[in-house]
């Protein structure tokens, strides 16, 4: 078992993402508390894909969201790039997991409009975009709104809406959740290919660990919720390039995905009675 | 069942109505016309009315001056309440000051504010501009309140990672989600303006369908009163699939065209 040192080799270079002793709470309506993940520390070292799986419910998105500066932790720092985080992180690109792109807009207008808030001049930033959306395959698709693309079609449309603007880290929150097993391996694949092109820091949020497990160099384990905390950490030694589909035909990926499921199950079962099952 | 079938059935429904009418007020039955045309007038004479009106034009400058009122106050009143709206659904500590006024003046059946505004605005078409503006900014008002209200927080977050600032958030996401709630209101909010218009018209002018339908009720003439009544009718409905055009022009990102009435 081998498990990663979180931190230690933040004294080196600066991490990409540093989350220190985070404790992060919510007011619910009846005012009393609920503390959704507690002292998690975890770094995430440029240009490292790293994978949060846990139980549903167990606040792998709020980890997320205080990297993004969407949540502002009770307690605990937030570092990027070794700067402390104020407010947004405009580092940071953000795929989301529920539909995030502008329905009044086309393809195209959605991908070009990262560049073109940021001051690109119109054309240039179409231009751009049309580039972009030939390289997730959508070259003829750029002037279809989004309720005319299918569920896959429009998660291609947002990566290329965030890696246009070459974030330099990227924050991913169940992004292929949606979609149905053989577009989540094209998509993982899609994935894999763009960003060893150009590689950056990766908080990739799943709770599929096999997914985990064939696109992450490191697997952050977090326990059931409520006060979620990182019970493992583990490296994935596995060659690239990979093949998502392929890889998990691997000896060596059964062997990991054995010995993490080991821990991970019991944590799940304890997500499973909280939420009633729900989830 | 196919176009032509329904079209037919359609048809039919006119023709059996109009024929009863017709035959009720004109063929003795058991000795008695159960419909005296003197209060039921007859198809023949409605018809003969409204091709005497377009005939001889009497009929445009009413149309005109009808049309000229609803299309100013849908143009006011969706401005009005579209600034408005955008402006209380952003600030809230207004909306909650003015929440109960809104609500209260809402409440108050419009059509009592018409001898207000008659007073005010003489007997000429302001008085039923205003009256259709009231009517108007509240449809749309409440739709565009709504339309800020209920942007997906996903889409706006989303926004906020791709560097936009609070007046980029505006510019493409709250007032494009404004925009299309009002839309969907559009044909509510263009009867109410008709609806203001003939209103105004009726309790008090000097031209219009409204003031047709009120002269030719003050000397008994009831044909005047029905080809009134049709050519207002036919009048909302030509308002009306212009607005379905404009709608399904400005709406092509919707998942359908579909037809909110509400």
């Amino acid at each position: 078992m081998q498990q990663a040192a979180t931190g230690a080799d933040a004294a080196a270079s600066p991490c990409a993402v540093h989350l220190a002793d985070l404790t992060i709470a919510f007011r619910l309506a009846d005012r009393s508390t609920f503390t959704a993940v507690r002292d998690a520390s975890l770094s995430v070292a440029d240009g490292e894909f790293v994978a949060i799986v846990g139980p549903t419910g167990c606040g792998k998105s709020t980890l997320l969201n205080a990297a993004a500066g969407l949540l502002v932790p009770a307690t605990g720092t937030v570092e990027i790039f070794g700067a402390p985080l104020v407010g947004l992180n405009r580092t940071a690109g953000y795929l989301f997991q529920a539909d995030a792109l502008f329905p009044w807009k086309t393809s195209l207008e959605n991908v070009a409009i990262g560049l073109e808030v940021a001051g690109t001049p119109r054309q240039e930033a179409r231009d751009e975009a049309a580039a972009w959306l030939r390289r997730v395959g959508l070259g003829s698709f750029g002037d279809r709104y989004p309720h005319m693309l299918s569920g896959g079609q429009r998660k291609r449309v947002g990566l290329a809406q965030v890696l246009i603007r070459h974030p330099k880290i990227l924050l991913m929150d169940e992004p292929f959740g949606p979609l149905d097993a053989q577009t989540r391996q094209i998509m993982g694949n899609l994935l894999l290919e763009l960003w060893s092109a150009d590689r950056k820091g990766v908080m990739f949020v799943t709770h599929d660990l096999e997914e985990a497990i064939a696109l992450a160099d490191r697997v952050v384990i977090m326990s059931a919720g409520p006060a979620a905390r990182i019970i493992g950490d583990w490296t994935i030694p596995l060659a690239r390039p990979r093949e998502v589909a392929e890889i998990k035909l691997d000896k060596a990926f059964h062997d990991l995905h054995r010995e993490i499921w080991a821990m991970l199950r019991d944590e799940v079962m304890k997500g499973y009675v909280q939420t009633g099952g729900l989830g | 069942m196919s176009r032509l079938t329904l079209l037919t059935l359609q048809i039919l429904v006119a023709v059996v109505v109009i024929g009863l009418w017709q035959v009720l007020t004109s063929v003795p039955i058991f000795g008695t016309v159960l419909l005296p045309p003197f209060f039921f007038s007859r198809p023949l004479d409605v018809a003969l009315r409204i091709v005497k009106w377009f005939a001889d034009g009497t009929i445009w400058v009413h149309l005109w001056i009808t049309l000229t009122e609803s299309v100013l106050a849908f143009v006011i009143g969706s401005l009005g309440g579209g600034l408005v709206g955008f402006w209380f659904a952003r600030k809230p500590l207004i909306a909650a000051v003015f929440d109960p006024y809104v609500k209260m003046i809402n409440a108050l059946p419009r059509v009592v504010l018409a001898p207000i505004f008659a007073l005010w605005l003489g007997l000429g078409i302001w008085s039923k501009v205003a009256l259709g503006v009231t009517l108007v900014f509240f449809v749309v008002f409440f739709n565009v309140y709504q339309g800020v209200k209920e942007v997906s927080p996903t889409v706006l977050a989303n926004g906020r990672m791709l560097g936009m600032s609070e007046r980029q958030l505006m510019r493409h996401v709250y007032w494009p989600s404004a925009l299309s709630w009002m839309f969907s209101s559009l044909h509510t909010s263009v009867g109410f303006a008709v609806v203001g218009a003939v209103v105004g018209e009726y309790l008090g002018s000097a031209a219009g369908l409204g003031y047709l339908i009120q002269q030719a009720e003050g000397v008994f003439d009831v044909a005047g009163v029905f080809a009134g009544m049709v050519v207002l009718a036919a009048f909302v409905i030509v308002i009306d699939m212009l607005v379905s055009m404009v709608e399904r022009r400005l709406l092509v990102w919707r998942p359908m065209a579909h037809d909110a009435h509400g």
